[in-house]
């Protein structure tokens, strides 16, 4: 696999992610679609990529003074435990299953996605219409 | 002594025992650790994805829309070392490929969030839901 390929990928879900959306979905689906990896594979790779990321996020954030650590604990704690579980479950399964679950996975996010995106619309127009008076 | 009792048992009778601050508290503790389990299933199975329950999660929670996907983050890292853990332990983990990628993401990272003050929100939510949707089915066949 030439690097370049995989710098471009990243890029990508770096800059999705870096603008707030899901990097990750983004991510998984480029380098199962054009780069053709295993699914198993290309999820590793976006947990571990993911890792860096996050710590130089989180260090400019906390400088900011964006971090809510209140919220931090009750959250962490069960996630962790099912993220582990569920860990070893997706990786005793057979790699076309869990693209096709993953598939359904994002369809359903997109779908989601979109209905925020259209009541996000429909509010603006609203109040656009609100101040001209029609 | 029975009214006593229907007095514990109705609703009301509750701030007896819990002023209404405390159950607040507790409704929003409950709901953290109902939203906890689905969001690490989530991250676990799919290898990532958590940030996207995570956010409107703390949003619901009374966080700023800034604040949720900052502290979303921090929440995310913990469970995505945990999860890459298991992964890493099964061996299908390719050092060479995930240096690579990972820099072009801190490159995107960087050049994301500050070009995110520049185009509409809206814009990038519609392109992101179409594209998201498109690989879907692109997986599917």
């Amino acid at each position: 696999m030439d690097w370049y390929w995989l710098i471009i990928s990243g890029l990508f879900g770096g800059l999705v992610g870096g603008m707030g959306m899901g990097g990750g979905t983004l991510l998984i689906p480029i380098l199962t679609i054009f780069l053709g990896f295993q699914q198993h594979l290309s999820q590793a790779i976006n947990l571990l990529v993911f890792i860096p990321t996050a710590i130089i996020s989180i260090i400019i954030h906390a400088k900011n003074k964006l971090i809510d650590y209140k919220a931090f604990f009750w959250l962490v704690i069960p996630a962790v435990v099912a993220s582990v579980g569920f860990a070893f479950l997706a990786n005793n399964i057979d790699n076309s299953m869990l693209k096709i679950i993953f598939a359904v996975f994002l369809i359903c996010i997109g779908i989601f996605e979109l209905i925020i995106a259209i009541k996000q619309s429909y509010k603006k127009r609203n109040n656009f219409t609100d101040k001209i008076g029609i | 002594m029975a009214r006593f009792l229907r007095g514990i048992l109705s609703k009301k009778a509750n701030n007896i025992f819990m002023s209404k601050q405390s159950l607040e508290k507790l409704k929003k503790t409950s709901i953290m650790l109902v939203a906890g389990v689905f969001i690490g299933i989530i991250n676990g199975f799919f290898g990532g994805g958590g940030g996207m329950i995570c956010v409107p999660v703390l949003l619901m929670m009374g966080l700023t829309n800034q604040k949720a996907h900052a502290t979303a983050i921090l929440i995310m890292l913990p469970i995505s070392i945990a999860s890459a853990l298991v992964y890493y332990s099964h061996g299908i983990v390719d050092w060479n490929i995930v240096i690579w990628v990972a820099l072009g993401s801190l490159i995107g990272g960087a050049v994301g969030a500050f070009i995110l003050k520049k185009i509409s929100n809206l814009t990038l939510q519609y392109i992101f839901a179409f594209v998201v949707i498109a690989a879907g089915i692109r997986m599917l066949f």
